[in-house]
């Protein structure tokens, strides 16, 4: 029997509400020897975690249901809230049971908070995990394997068990089979938007972060049934893209509030790491390199990645536009948020040159205040109705 | 209290010459086109200005540009300017200074117009922001942009595939566009005679930070140290005129270390250091001289800093070598400070409070450096724990005249005096008693 959306997105929902996460201690506790790997926004190789027997953990702080009170004295007012948020986390021994955090390189505060966790937590392997800007294969690549190669053996020696080849290629089979799902979702929401509401796809998604991946590639063809099946009311909404969102995360009530103001999402970069390669990561050969060369020439954009060709800035958004048939953009960053804030004026001036509109506003993983959100976002979904080219 | 008959601010035969170095910088710069000279712009960590000269390119630091907008007071109207148009008010101020001054016409500190670059040699170097501004300064210049990516030191250690990565892309990237933007080949003899001046220079650098470890210290490392470093750090370093500015600095500082004398300071010479402190953290440019004088006023002498390590971090050993100009380049690009982790940050202030016996530890957070500040109220910890010295926290930002409140940092260094005073007081007694 097919569960209904509401059966799936409430699984969802208490997945999403659990800052103990249970889930993840009873999956280490049911089996000697698995590990658990926490990892930040935006991207590390989840599939390599998965080969060493690890759950991969997205850690994407606390949310507004956590009141932070000690993560607040290790950073100035001017710092965005996910850091300190996970340091509650930390401190509050909800992440007592994660072997090894990851760190990737997104921006200044997270790789500096990597050096703070081997402080604060040096019994976990904590490890900065950075990625090339170099995207020749022979320069960036190399490194790239490298890096690649160095992981493996941190999650080996954390796992006791070697990381081999062939259970490697079968990691990448599954989190291939992942993508797509997570692809096909996007883009059944794109098609039928009233069909599939941001909130429900945001929990879906949110649910892939905690749960293993065979269970999440369960939920995700689940929720494609589900969805299809449900007749709900098409309202006349205008469509469109929410960016700048890719690291700390808006709060629940953000994404419900833009829809319920006249928008709908119709994609959006909320969490990259579920479909950063745009397509199947190449699953004969060499795993590693296979999994450098997605990177490299076969993943998705975001700010912190840099962009080598000047005429290449920005026409992921107008793409993302142009497939979803989004008629406007909105900027949702986090305060405080280096790369999405220097971004935001370069990525503004490619959707002028391209004709289509948009708007910005700033948003705490805590922010309560919903009114002057849905003022804007109604007011800016009103305008495209009354002033867009048809 | 400062001292109410101070010597007359003479002018040291290296402050005469670092001035003539950087006005004939800037005049360089703005002949740069009649005289048929290519400009790069690139940032002060991770500075390749050896390599740049084997092409004779001129060296321009937007970095620079916002600090001596600073102290002119100019960003002011700079980051309003920025702001307006659509950079956000929570960013780096620098880029915004930068941003802000293109916007105006692009004249530079000096007021003469600045040319724009023929190539941005972005050195990813223990910065984010840094590539995000090369990205806004490409889509104002629509010129050539090297990048070089430099791996962050997450384990605190530079290794072999590291340095190896950053010689690739000097060799595939960086080299290949510096030529082809200056019509000039590459001459590897060129870069070793280039590199061996800049370990002569750093060799009196290095002397000159360290004789801050004599009571009293004949510098400042933090307030003077940012005109020490000047040279080093921008477009001289592996210049003759490099080479005799640290000469000429170390004889001057070897002659105060003789005489038993304090830092020269704006008031004259401090005749009196009471505190000795380690700094951390960039300083606030916009009201430099009202900041330094808080220091000198009360007799506070800073006898190491972070922040003059930014562009390079010599006094661990580290020197250039010409017999390995290449791996040389890559490892001083991820020697430099912000490029470490936090451990290894952490290390160093203990070890400077230790060498230097600092009476403590002074944060000076800046608002819009998340390299430098995200994690600094760790580091107070951490350095209070570990050496049992009193350490204090300050905020201001570097060129924002916004987020400069004198009298609420002078309050907080006043009662940070009396703590250390009172922490003297105690193990004086505490002495006694036993």
């Amino acid at each position: 029997m097919i569960p209904t959306t509401t059966e799936i997105i409430a699984r969802c929902q208490a997945l999403f509400d659990d800052l103990n996460f249970t889930y993840a201690r009873e999956w280490k506790a049911a089996r000697p020897g698995r590990i658990v790997v926490g990892y930040m926004p935006f991207y590390v190789p989840r599939e390599l975690i998965h080969a060493a027997g690890g759950l991969p953990l997205g850690v994407l702080g606390g949310g507004e249901q956590l009141e932070v009170i000690q993560g607040d004295a290790y950073y100035q007012s001017y710092i965005c809230r996910i850091p300190r948020s996970t340091i509650e986390l930390g401190v509050t021994n909800r992440l007592d049971f994660v072997d090894v955090m990851l760190f990737p390189s997104i921006c200044d505060v997270i790789r500096n908070l990597s050096g703070m966790w081997k402080i604060m937590f040096p019994k976990v392997r904590s490890r900065y995990f950075d990625v090339p800007q170099n995207y020749r294969d022979d320069v960036g690549g190399e490194f790239y394997i490298h890096e690649l190669a160095e992981l493996r053996d941190l999650l080996a020696e954390a796992s006791g068990q070697p990381v081999g080849d062939d259970a490697l290629r079968a990691s990448i089979a599954l989190y291939n089979e992942n993508r797509a799902l997570v692809r096909e979702v996007y883009a059944f929401r794109a098609r039928q938007p009233w069909q599939a509401p941001s909130a429900e796809v945001y929990l879906l998604m949110r649910a892939g972060m905690i749960v293993a991946v065979e269970e999440h590639s369960r939920m995700l063809r689940e929720y494609l049934a589900a969805a299809a099946a449900e007749n709900r009311p098409r309202r006349d909404n205008s469509r469109v893209v929410v960016t700048g969102a890719f690291c700390e995360q808006p709060p629940l009530n953000l994404i419900k509030s833009i829809e319920l103001s006249g928008c709908y999402i119709v994609d959006d970069d909320f969490m990259l790491v579920n479909r950063w390669e745009r397509s199947d990561v190449a699953e004969a050969g060499d795993p590693l390199a296979n999994l450098a060369d997605a990177y490299l020439h076969n993943s998705g954009d975001t700010s912190a990645k840099y962009e080598p060709d000047q005429a290449k800035k920005g026409l992921y958004l107008v793409e993302a536009v142009k497939r979803t048939r989004a008629e406007g953009v909105i900027f949702a960053s986090p305060s405080f948020c280096d790369p999405a804030l220097l971004e935001r004026p370069m990525l503004q001036q490619v959707l002028a040159a391209h004709d289509i509109p948009f708007i910005a506003f700033k948003y705490a993983e805590n922010s309560g205040q919903m009114q002057p959100i849905r003022e804007q976002a109604g007011t800016f979904a009103d305008s495209i109705k009354l002033w867009s080219n048809p | 209290m400062t001292n109410p008959n101070p010597s007359p601010a003479i002018k040291d035969s290296s402050m005469l010459k670092q001035k003539a170095m950087i006005a004939g910088n800037y005049g360089k710069l703005e002949t740069a086109a009649a005289d048929g000279r290519k400009v790069a712009a690139t940032f002060v960590p991770g500075n390749l200005n050896e390599l740049i000269m084997c092409f004779d390119m001129l060296n321009n630091l937007p970095e620079i540009n916002a600090i001596q907008n600073g102290m002119r007071k100019k960003t002011g109207g700079y980051i309003m300017e920025a702001e307006k148009r659509g950079h956000s008010e929570d960013v780096c101020t620098y880029v915004k200074a930068d941003l802000g001054m293109i916007a105006k016409g692009n004249i530079g500190p000096d007021g003469q117009k600045l040319p724009d670059p023929d190539l941005l040699l972005l050195s990813y170097t223990g910065c984010f922001t840094f590539m995000k501004w090369f990205e806004l300064l490409r889509a104002q210049y629509k010129c050539e942009t090297a990048m070089l990516h430099v791996p962050y030191q997450g384990d605190g250690k530079i290794t072999k595939t590291m340095v190896s990565y950053v010689v690739k892309q000097l060799k595939e990237e960086v080299i290949p566009k510096l030529e082809r933007v200056s019509g000039v080949a590459f001459d590897i003899d060129r870069l070793r005679e280039n590199l061996a001046r800049s370990a002569r220079a750093e060799e009196d650098l290095v002397w000159v930070l360290e004789s801050a470890k004599a009571r009293p210290s004949p510098i400042d490392a933090y307030f003077g140290g940012v005109y020490y470093i000047g040279p080093i750090f921008t477009a001289f370093r592996g210049t003759e005129d490099a080479v005799e500015y640290y000469r000429l600095l170390r004889a001057e500082i070897g002659e105060r270390l003789a005489r038993g004398q304090g830092p020269v300071t704006p008031a004259g010479d401090m005749p009196d250091e009471r505190y000795r402190l380690v700094v951390e953290g960039p300083p606030n440019w916009t009201s430099f001289r009202e900041f330094w004088k808080m220091f000198y006023d009360e007799g506070a002498v800073v006898v190491a800093s972070t922040y003059s390590k930014v562009g390079g971090l010599y006094d661990l050993g580290f020197r250039h070598d010409p017999d390995r100009p290449l791996e040389s380049l890559a490892e001083y690009c991820l020697g430099c400070y912000t490029n470490r982790n936090l451990p290894a940050r952490i290390d160093l202030i203990a070890q400077y409070m230790e060498e230097y016996q600092a009476d403590g530890l002074l944060i000076n957070s800046i608002k819009s450096c998340n390299s430098f500040s995200a994690g600094q109220l760790l580091v107070l910890r951490e350095i209070e724990r570990r050496t049992g010295k009193p350490a204090a926290f300050i905020e201001s930002d570097l060129v924002d005249p916004r987020y400069f409140s004198p009298a609420n940092i002078k309050n907080r260094l006043e009662s940070y005096f009396q703590m250390v005073d009172q922490r003297r007081a105690g193990s004086k007694s505490a002495a006694r008693a036993a």
